[in-house]
């Protein structure tokens, strides 16, 4: 196999993928920069020797904070979903419930999206795929009573975990941010140190006005960790790795596809690998045969 | 938040004082400038450099009557070309000569396709007195069917459903009798959410569209789209007959670069625009708008 040498052009075709990835001018741009020192650093000559170092810094800044899921210290875990339309919020709640009851923990769930036509018919839908309970009240009724009639039912049933569910939301609407603000206020106030996890739901396909997305939950919302769905497309959700470094929140879980099973705790050297793989920078090979 | 690509410019252009023309020099600087506005803006990257070779070449020896309003008059010309590629005059919807008019909603999982149905219907009835019939074709997701039924409830336009066990090419096909024989004059069919590479759920819209034939075939797209935009527009573009586009949540704060891509790639007009959750919310597209909104003007 003819490797091929590190050149302005590799650098180049790098750049693009990097941007192609969703990463971002300025993260793009900041792990060239990195990249070239540690070539020159380490003496790299070949392209296929830059894809370890470009995942190494990729992993470093996914990892700098954990992973790993929160939970309570004794009662029931309390997770709040939120996030902007559609990304997938009511469908990654049925996928963690059907993963906390393969633990064998007690879930329930709570429809606080009181909002959108047949949100809560949609969450009733995975609670009886999973086998869970849904606390609900009728659609137009105040999110956060809902919320508050959960957070009794899952004292009173010693539930393990309870799931939040919420309304689609655009960052820039206050009056619906506030309303989450006050959701957020209802858990806090009923379980001092709840919630113990705010998961915003990122679509992989979202460009980069994920940032901003990520930035606005999280000082309404205090968000601990992002839901990464619709990895299963062709996006990669790179924008992460600029959301990582600004905002120091790490990805806890990924969604996969549509079916109660499509959910997975993120792994960042998974993720950077299928970012770039050894063959990212495709080899020119000078002769087939000559391998 | 960014800043504005005018300010910019005129940082670029700050050493051009005193020139009458812009040198290939001066240019590269400014198109360094256009191209990170926007690819900020999530213009595909692919979009974004064979758009910044149009404005090269309209841009160099343009005459600069003055060196300060250089980059004003660059914007200028990045602006109109941007608009110009957007699709000059406003496209209407389609009409079928023989009534009913199928249109045929499809696109990505949660892209706003069941919401913009219901917009499409609503705004059919009630601008243009017509009688739409809303087609409840999603057969997958938990609680499709009823979130188009309160939605048909609170329009007041009929929903036609066989519930989840028909398939959605059957479903489309009845529909359409129902259609024929209750005068209604558009059918408007909400598809499942899909991706562009899942085979069988494409090959399940190339079958709808073989048996129905529809007038219009609208790619739903949500605003906040990055760079997969392009793969998404390119695989419904080859498997369907795609007549337009609707952008969908163009409420948010998103620069909305996911426009040009789309257009860009299917040759398709963008038809409609989604501006909210409500029924009400939705606008024919202005290219000119959206133009400025990508370069955060
Ligand atoms: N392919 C794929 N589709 C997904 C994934 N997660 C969710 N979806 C689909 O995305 C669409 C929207 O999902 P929802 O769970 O309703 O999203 P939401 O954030 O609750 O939406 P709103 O409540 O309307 O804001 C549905 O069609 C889901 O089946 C995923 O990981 N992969
Ligand atoms: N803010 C805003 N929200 C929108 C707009 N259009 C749709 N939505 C919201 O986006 C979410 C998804 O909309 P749906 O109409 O259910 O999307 P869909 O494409 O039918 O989703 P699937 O059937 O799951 O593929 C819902 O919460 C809608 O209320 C819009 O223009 N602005
Ligand atoms: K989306
Ligand atoms: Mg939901
Ligand atoms: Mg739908």
């Amino acid at each position: 196999l003819f490797r091929r040498k590190i050149d302005d052009e590799v650098y180049e075709e790098l750049e693009d993928a990097l941007l192609a990835a969703d990463i971002g001018v300025a993260t793009t741009q900041f792990l060239l920069e990195r990249i070239q020192k540690e070539a020159r650093k380490q003496k790299l000559t070949t392209a296929d020797q830059l894809m370890p170092v470009l995942r190494q810094l990729i992993v470093d800044i996914l990892h700098a904070h954990s992973c790993e899921p929160s939970y309570a210290q004794s009662g029931p875990t309390v997770v709040l979903v939120v996030g902007v339309n559609g990304v997938g919020k009511t469908t990654t709640i049925g996928k963690m419930a059907n993963y906390y009851r393969a633990q064998g923990k007690k879930v329930l769930l709570a429809a606080g999206d009181t909002f959108r036509a047949a949100a809560i018919e949609q969450l009733v839908i995975w609670g009886q795929r999973t086998g869970v309970e849904v606390i609900r009240q009728n659609l137009g009724s105040d999110a956060a009573a809902v919320i508050y009639d959960a957070l009794s039912a899952a004292r009173s049933r010693k539930a393990d975990i309870l799931l939040c569910d919420t309304a689609g939301r655009l960052q820039n609407k206050a009056h619906l941010m506030a309303e989450l603000e006050k959701i957020y206020r209802v858990i806090a106030r009923e379980i001092p140190d709840a919630p113990h996890e705010v998961l915003l739901v990122l679509d992989a396909t979202t460009g980069q006005n994920a940032i901003v997305q990520a930035k606005l939950f999280k000082e309404i919302a205090k968000v601990s960790g992002i839901v990464l769905t619709k990895l299963d497309g062709t996006a990669k959700g790179g924008v992460i790795i600029a959301i990582n470094q600004e905002l120091q929140l790490p990805v806890k879980w990924i969604g996969i596809g549509e079916h109660k099973d499509d959910l997975q705790p993120f792994s960042p050297d998974d993720f950077a690998r299928a970012l770039f793989p050894d063959d990212a920078l495709q080899t020119e090979s000078r002769d087939p045969d000559d391998k | 938040m960014f800043d504005t690509l005018t300010s910019r410019l005129q940082g670029a252009f700050q050493k051009l004082r005193g020139k009458g023309r812009l040198s290939e020099d001066d240019v590269k600087e400014a198109l360094r400038e256009i191209r990170r506005a926007l690819l900020e803006a999530d213009v595909n990257h692919v979009v974004a450099k064979e758009f910044i070779e149009r404005i090269r070449e309209r841009a160099v020896g343009q005459e600069i009557l003055q060196s300060l309003s250089a980059a004003q008059q660059v914007v200028k010309i990045v602006n109109d070309e941007l608009t110009d590629l957007m699709g000059g005059a406003q496209a209407k919807l389609a009409r079928a000569a023989k009534p009913p008019t199928v249109i045929l909603l499809v696109g990505l999982q949660g892209a706003g396709k069941t919401t913009a149905a219901a917009k499409l219907a609503r705004h059919l009835k009630a601008s243009e007195h017509r009688r739409p019939l809303l087609v409840a074709a999603d057969i997958y997701r938990p609680a499709a069917i009823s979130q188009l039924q309160v939605l048909g409830e609170q329009i007041g336009v009929q929903v036609f459903t066989l519930g989840d066990q028909v398939n959605p090419r059957e479903i489309a096909l009845r529909a359409l009798d129902e259609a024929r024989r209750g005068g209604f004059d558009y059918v408007l069919i909400d598809t499942a959410g899909r991706l562009h590479i899942d085979e069988t759920l494409m090959q399940e819209l190339q079958d709808i569209e073989k048996s129905v034939n529809p007038d219009e075939i609208l790619l739903v797209v949500d605003a906040m789209t990055g760079q997969d935009a392009v793969n998404v527009a390119s695989h419904f573009r080859e498997q369907l007959s795609l007549t337009g586009i609707i952008m969908t949540k163009l409420d948010g704060d998103t620069r909305g670069g996911a426009a040009l891509t789309v257009r860009h790639v299917t040759g398709c007009p963008i038809k409609f625009v989604g501006i909210g959750e409500k029924v009400d919310a939705l606008e024919p597209f202005y290219p000119d708008r959206m133009a400025s909104r990508i370069l955060g003007m």
